[in-house]
């Protein structure tokens, strides 16, 4: 559905965006994570061919960015940071301007549909400005799925909504995969990143590294499991030190963090070795590394790194 | 088409919503046909400016007053006056209008969605601009039509009467007029480009008429002198203008234009 080879974009003296190649498939959420001034809005509007690259190639949908960007627009939905939103009309004679703006066949009918799957089917007669953030950014959502767009750009989606409303777009975004479309989210909610999308770009005017969310956790911080003991000793440590399937220890308070290749396998001897030591284990489990460690280990990572 | 028509009625449905907007469209037209129209009732109409005659007019404004008694003269001189004055018409509301459409869609960051929708740059830029000139092509025209009958009702010479409908009054209604409002436009989505601020964009663009203002004083001083000849040469050199003006402000409205250097 997304396809870049080498995209970049220079404005004057600053590259924005260097070297960008990706896939995005159908069916897809794609999580585009960068510190802000990254280069992301620039390359979502490369992408929605708002602006043309400086270098390299990119099809959206079958289209070529640059070369048919009337098509690409047809086929592509856009939230953008701000919802944008003309506050004097209403949420449906705004949805309808763009729905016609589309050339939506059925004007009425996918207004509706949205207005009503978006919850604001109620409100519809009201005018925008007297919206809460979190309706606007619905009514915005709305408007970007209205031409039923085979890709979706999604800035910032659930910011600014209460945890409620934020479920909702999550869930909706989750329907919009499940009907086949390619997301392509951008966010700082890693969190949300990490539930919702299949794979993750970390990016700072260049990719930095591509993969699942698991996959990066795996590349970067291997796999730890945590032992809680009752009462913590130094020798514990030590005995764990010397096996082999040990590739680290830490010791946190009365927990042993200790990074494995495979804890599947290796597990049960350190639970004998630290019996025989004479530990009394409480509980054992997997130390889950967030996205935000992943996230925040390559930002900082000078170079970075990349892996597809 | 259908595109440029969908955007004129979303730009009327919104901008007509704004009292100022408003006030300007509706209260310009019509203080600039009542005002002449009171003027010539105080005057009072045919023969009420008693024994004034040609020779009392300026000799080159007397030269255009063939036909005419000494009061309808006079009162086609004072009439003429506010031939230009009826130029600001064209010239003050789209700057008003498109003010408030284009930079009032920076403020409120609308722009990128629409942007982002499959609308041509030139059916964008052309749905704008219309829906800023024709509300102000059609309170030119209704006025004068409003102002005509008005001279009419008022019982002003015959001769006067005729007068309105000779070239000088057509052109300069019915080719100046839309020709100002384009120069207007255009200037006013240049002034967009660089301001953030509808009231500052307004402010700004209405400068597009002080060289209208300065041919009306220039008149009234006895400077210059409004004729056919010079209502042509204006709705020449306007054509001219509006050309470079529309390539100029069709070059500023490109998406990449819009999105990375309109600040």
């Amino acid at each position: 559905m997304i396809v870049t080879e080498g995209l970049g974009k220079r404005f004057g003296e600053l590259q924005a965006v260097d070297n960008l190649s990706l896939r995005v498939h159908a069916g897809e959420v794609f999580g585009f994570l960068g510190p802000n001034g990254a280069g992301k809005t620039t390359t979502v509007r490369m992408l929605s061919a708002l602006i043309g690259p400086t270098s390299g190639k990119a099809w959206v949908a079958g289209c070529e960015v640059g070369r048919q960007d009337g098509e690409l627009r047809r086929k592509v939905g856009i939230l953008t940071e701000s919802p944008g939103l003309y506050d004097r009309l209403s949420a449906e004679r705004n949805l309808e301007f763009f729905a016609r703006l589309y050339e939506v066949a059925d004007v009425a009918g996918q207004v509706e549909r949205y207005l009503r799957l978006l919850g604001l089917w109620d409100r519809r007669h009201e005018p925008v400005g007297g919206f809460s953030k979190g309706m606007r950014q619905k009514l915005a959502i709305a408007r970007a799925m209205l031409h039923e767009p085979q890709v979706v750009f999604l800035d910032e989606p659930t910011s600014a909504l209460d945890p409620e409303a934020a479920r909702l777009v999550r869930e909706f975004v989750a329907e919009l995969k499940h009907e086949g479309r390619a997301i392509f989210l951008c966010t700082h909610n890693l969190d949300e990143a990490d539930r919702l999308c299949d794979r993750v770009a970390v990016f700072r005017t260049r990719l930095l590294a591509l993969d699942t969310p698991a996959a990066l956790r795996r590349q970067l911080f291997g796999r730890s499991v945590v032992f809680h003991l009752r009462a913590m000793e130094a020798s514990f440590a030590e005995r764990l030190r010397a096996l082999p399937a040990v590739q680290s220890v830490q010791v946190v308070d009365r927990k042993l963090v200790v990074g494995l290749e495979d804890p599947e396998s290796a597990n049960p001897q350190l639970i004998r070795t630290l019996v025989e030591a004479g530990a009394d284990i409480q509980f054992v489990g997997e130390l889950r590394r967030t996205l935000e460690d992943v996230y925040l280990k390559l930002v900082e990572m000078p170079g970075g790194r990349a892996t597809t | 088409m259908h595109k440029i028509g969908v955007i004129i009625r979303k730009e009327w449905s919104e901008v007509f919503k704004n009292r100022l907007v408003l006030g300007t469209v509706g209260f310009m037209p019509l203080l600039l046909t009542a005002m002449p129209l009171v003027l010539l009732r105080v005057m009072g109409g045919e023969g009420g400016l008693g024994e004034v005659g040609t020779a009392d007019m300026p000799a080159s404004f007397a030269r255009l007053c063939e036909g005419l008694s000494g009061a309808e003269c006079a009162q086609y001189f004072f009439v003429t006056e506010f031939l230009l004055l009826y130029m600001l018409m064209p010239l003050m509301i789209p700057v008003t209008i498109a003010a408030y459409s284009i930079v009032g869609e920076k403020s409120t960051r609308t722009l990128e969605p629409l942007l982002a929708t499959p609308v041509t740059t030139i059916e964008l830029l052309a749905g704008k601009g219309l829906a800023a000139v024709l509300p102000a092509i059609g309170a030119t025209w209704l006025s004068f039509a409003v102002f005509a009958i008005g001279v009419r009702l008022l019982g002003v010479g015959p001769g006067l009467v005729a007068k309105l409908g000779d070239p000088m009054w057509l052109l300069a209604i019915f080719i100046v007029g839309p020709l100002l409002a384009v120069a207007s436009v255009s200037f006013a989505v240049m002034i967009s480009s660089r301001v953030n601020e509808p009231r500052a964009a307004e402010q700004l663009a209405g400068l597009v008429v002080l060289p209208l203002l300065a041919l009306f004083f220039g008149q009234v001083s006895g400077l210059i002198l409004l004729n056919s000849r010079l209502v042509l040469w204006m709705a020449v050199g306007l054509l001219v203008l509006d050309s470079g003006l529309l390539a100029f402000a069709v070059q500023l409205f490109q998406r990449e234009s819009i999105l990375t250097r309109w600040k």
